[in-house]
């Protein structure tokens, strides 16, 4: 068993810190120690992409990545694009419009690497969107309703 | 050619039905609130783990788990011996004496003898995870290994190893319709074939997961991922309690695609909270669901069609050879589906088939999307791409020269009872395809390929299928829909809704859909076989066709109206010259002694069940048809292929809401065009070498090209308002398609899956040779 350490993480705007075991990752910290569950267990190893957060501002695969690395970070996660009134964002709205989610379970991770692409500001290719998501995995949608909810997200920004 | 200017002349008036409506859903997934098995937690909750055998075929000589109950937090270790039933049966009729009725059972945890690499053999169950790691370690089981066998056909020859004490057949089926060989003395041409599916794994994003636990009447309550939370009655088998004492909940599924439809974790979870008496998760690592979950059957297919030298079908010989891996599972069937749809979407009159699988030392194979309907495509629509490079005929043509048509008999015995719309499909794809792009370069060769097929949906129809759905209004006109279903991604739920809201006239946002509750929602059966909006969607209208009728009745008797001009509208009801609110209308019900919620269960069409030699007037309720198109590129010196393009048109009888049947469509093409170029379960000797998503590529959003569905609305389905069933039937053309695409670019044809750039250069190197 590996030493405690405490971590302070502000997730989605709410700091806490706990003490926990110094080998949990990033994703087993956020999910069970803060009981944020947007963030999905996938693959563990960084290749699924369903486990993709925000920590401050960089997506990160956050199964690969241990919390202690990550103390004192801002992470956002799904949730985090959320209106202050609960309703969604601009880029959920825009997945919600493209029905974008099948069974739903990539979406929290394939929202937060098109949050990413967004946040650069630059208005990216269906080629580029493409190639800006091809580490998250999906196994229901074909991807094409995807990357059309980002174009129009992007085209939203552009309004 | 649009959607509309083919639908059906019996197409209805449709207000809700056909709308392509966000899903109701979709809102909670996209806020990332949605909570999924593996998202519930319990004060005071345990983990559980499983010890997996580490070789292929062995006997176990040894366990012992006093070292791992030794560690500090670690709560209980379980062997088979601990397990009050420790036997999963399955039992498929319809197997003759030559191969004796299939009763075939596993071990929950194997006592003395491992068969596959990965099979359960100790379950450990601790107060963390981090224990749980630790102890796993140490629970000693010493293994002496046996000869294995880890291919079917040399399962089936003489003097191999045993797999199983009764030999390793284990299912075997037969087709022999006609005069075979007149039919191939008579052609004007024979085509022969041999292809080769490979193991696939369902690769769902979710894990298998769930929570277990024993709420205050001592239940034994599962919230797992599931198509099936009827497995209810086989975790009570196995505890040897009543059927009535679990409970079995799916909340909204991570992907199913059949991988989901055997049990998972649920006996594992049920031991652990049975004998602890407190909650229980369990999560499976990826590398888990990759080693030992059950994987898509290997095939070996073998063709021969005699036809005309117009192109018309004469005979078809096949044998198929598919690889059961080391238990049972549902093999035998996937076997059957694949012998029925062995022939494809074409009439063949004169048929002779012989198929069999066999038990070997590799993962077991079951359940996945096509369920057997999938990798026959690969077969039969390259043999009738042979024929028509043979005969000279265009692809599209020998295919509608010979598409079933209603009337028509499938070689089985079971005639088509509804409209073929396999034709209006391929012209649907052709006419979508515009010219053939020119290469991006030089050593590049540019190829297009199309591919159409015939899958079944709803179950068998000697499986006595039903589906029940309990609606109701509430006083405030808003609607309680409550059924069995689990929903796997695909919209099951809100279908269920959007159908209610076509009948009753409810708004969908007031419309709240239960769901997949063994306990307290009405059964209907598994989200498998593409039977849900079949089953359950027919359940649903029933019993709002029955709430309707009811309220129509007693508002027409309170207010001296005839029922006849009544009718629901969203708000209340209305007749000419006439109107009342829905809450009065309810409130009228009542005092009227006129229910206001209604149960409707749906009975899927009978039949007799087959036996080894197949011959029935009705196997399956029906059929979905579909064609795609698809145009690649292949780079000559790397034999990489680039997807450019892909068409895909099913008629899907009438579409309840096109954004769900689109998404089946693209999602299904994505999944076959892994399998047709990407995806394989590797195993040397059994041993599963396949140990993560880094090895076991899926398409990423750069492998997929842009997907065009097109659905077509016949009306002719068995479902709500004339729906077919497109769950499965979107997935088989793929591998097809790419196939012929390949071959149309480099003169060769792929004839073995996945069709990797080393077996794409070996087909540019045999076209070179040919010339």
């Amino acid at each position: 068993m590996s030493e405690i350490v405490t971590i302070t993480l502000t997730i989605n705007g709410r700091r806490i810190t706990r003490a926990a075991g110094a080998h949990l990752t990033l994703l087993r910290w956020v999910r069970d120690e803060a009981g944020v569950t947007d963030p999905k267990y996938g693959c563990g190893e960084g290749i699924c992409g369903a486990c993709t957060v925000l920590m401050d501002g960089e997506p990160v695969s956050s199964c690969i990545v241990l919390a202690a690395q990550a103390d004192g970070a801002e992470i956002t996660t799904a949730a985090g694009l959320l209106e202050r009134d609960g309703s969604l964002g601009p880029l959920q709205r825009a997945f919600h419009a493209c029905h974008a989610a099948q069974c739903g379970f990539c979406t929290p991770g394939m929202l937060m690497s098109a949050a990413a692409l967004l946040a650069d500001g630059r208005t990216w290719s269906p080629a580029e969107i493409r190639a800006g998501l091809h580490g998250n995995l999906c196994r229901c949608t074909g991807y094409g309703p995807i990357v059309d909810a980002v174009e129009a997200a992007q085209r939203e920004r552009a309004q | 050619m649009t959607s509309a200017e083919i639908r059906s002349s019996k197409a209805e008036e449709l207000r809700v039905v056909g709308q392509p409506l966000p899903r109701h859903d979709q809102r909670e997934k996209i806020a990332g609130s949605t909570r999924y098995a593996g998202d519930f937690a319990f004060a005071n909750m345990l983990h559980a783990r499983l010890v997996r055998a580490p070789v292929p075929s062995a006997k176990i000589t040894h366990r012992d788990a006093a070292a791992a109950v030794a560690v500090p937090g670690v709560t209980c270790v379980l062997f088979g011996e601990d397990v009050p039933h420790n036997v999963i049966w399955v039992d498929v009729p319809g197997q003759t004496v030559e191969v004796a009725a299939l009763k075939a059972s596993m071990e929950v945890l194997a006592t003395d003898r491992v068969r596959f690499h990965g099979e359960p053999v100790a379950l450990v169950v601790a107060e963390s995870e981090d224990v749980l790691a630790q102890a796993c370690d140490l629970v000693e089981i010493e293994y002496e290994e046996l000869p294995g066998v880890f291919d079917p056909a040399q399962a089936l020859a003489a003097g191999a190893p045993a797999v199983h004490a009764r030999g390793n057949l284990l299912g075997e089926w037969c087709i022999d319709r006609g005069d075979v060989d007149e039919a191939f003395a008579a052609a004007d041409t024979v085509v022969e074939g041999t292809y080769q599916t490979q193991a696939v794994d369902h690769a769902y994003l979710e894990p298998e997961a769930g929570v277990g636990w024993l709420d205050d009447e001592g239940v034994l309550n599962l919230r797992v991922a599931t198509q099936v939370v009827e497995h209810y009655r086989d975790v009570a088998r196995i505890l040897d309690i009543p059927d009535s004492r679990v409970r079995v909940m799916a909340p909204y599924v991570g992907g199913g695609f059949g991988g989901k439809e055997d049990m998972t974790v649920e006996p594992y979870l049920a031991l652990a909270a049975w004998r602890t008496r407190r909650p229980v998760r369990m999560q499976w690592t990826r590398q888990e669901s990759l080693l030992a979950r059950p994987k898509r059957h290997r095939m070996l297919l073998r063709y021969r069609t005699a036809a005309r030298s117009d192109g018309t079908i004469l005979g078809q010989q096949v044998d198929i050879t598919a690889d059961s891996g080391a238990y049972a599972y549902l093999s035998a069937l996937v076997l059957l589906y694949a012998s029925v749809h062995a022939c494809g979407p074409y009439r063949a009159d004169n048929v002779r088939l012989h198929a069999r699988c066999a038990y070997t030392n590799n993962p077991p194979t079951s359940a996945f999307r096509g369920f057997g309907g999938m990798q026959v495509v690969f077969g039969y629509e390259s043999q009738m791409d042979l024929l028509a490079r043979e005969l000279g005929i265009p692809a599209a043509e020998i295919r509608k020269r010979n598409a079933l048509r209603r009337g028509d008999v499938l070689p089985v015995g079971q005639p088509i009872d509804t409209e073929v719309f396999l034709g209006q499909t391929i012209d649907a794809v052709c006419d979508r395809a515009g010219a053939k792009p020119p290469p991006s370069g030089p050593r590049r060769a540019v190829g297009r390929g199309m591919a159409s097929n015939i899958q079944s949906y709803g179950r068998l129809v000697w499986l006595n299928d039903s589906a029940a759905a309990w609606v109701g209004w509430q006083l405030d006109g808003s609607l309680t829909v409550r059924c069995g279903v689990p929903d796997i991604g695909g919209g099951q739920a809100s279908s269920l809704a959007q159908i209610a809201a076509e009948i009753l006239g409810t708004p969908m946002d007031r419309i709240t859909v239960h769901f997949g509750d063994s306990a307290l929602t009405p059964l209907a059966g598994t989200t498998t076989a593409t039977r849900q909006l079949l089953m359950s969607g027919n359940a649903v209208h029933e019993a709002c066709v029955l709430l309707r009728e009811g309220v129509l009745r007693a508002v027409a008797d309170e207010a001296g109206q005839p029922p006849e001009g009544l009718r629901l509208e969203p708000g209340g009801v209305a007749g000419p010259g006439f109107g009342m609110d829905l809450r009065q209308a309810l409130v009228v019900c009542r005092r009227r002694n006129v229910p206001i919620e209604a149960l409707g269960t749906f009975f899927g069409p009978k039949g007799k069940p087959v036996v080894r030699d197949l011959k029935a007037d009705r196997v399956f309720p029906d059929f979905t048809f579909g064609t795609h198109l698809c145009d690649l590129e292949v780079d000559l010196d790397t034999g990489k292929v680039r997807l450019l393009r892909y068409v895909a048109a099913h008629d899907v009888g009438r579409a309840i809401n096109p954004l769900s049947v689109q998404g089946q469509i693209t999602g299904a093409v994505a999944q076959g065009l892994g399998m047709a170029l990407l995806e394989e379960v590797a195993m040397e000797d059994g041993v599963n070498l396949t140990g993560g998503l880094f090895q076991y590529l899926i398409p990423t959003s750069t492998d997929v090209p842009d997907i065009e569905a097109v659905i077509l609305e016949s009306g002719e389905g068995m479902g709500p308002f004339g729906a077919r069933g497109i769950g499965e039937p979107p997935i088989g053309p793929p591998p097809a398609a790419v196939a012929s695409a390949i071959q149309d670019a480099i003169g060769v044809r792929p004839c073995v899956l996945p069709i990797t750039p080393e077996r794409v250069l070996e087909c540019v190197d045999a076209a070179r040779a040919a010339r």
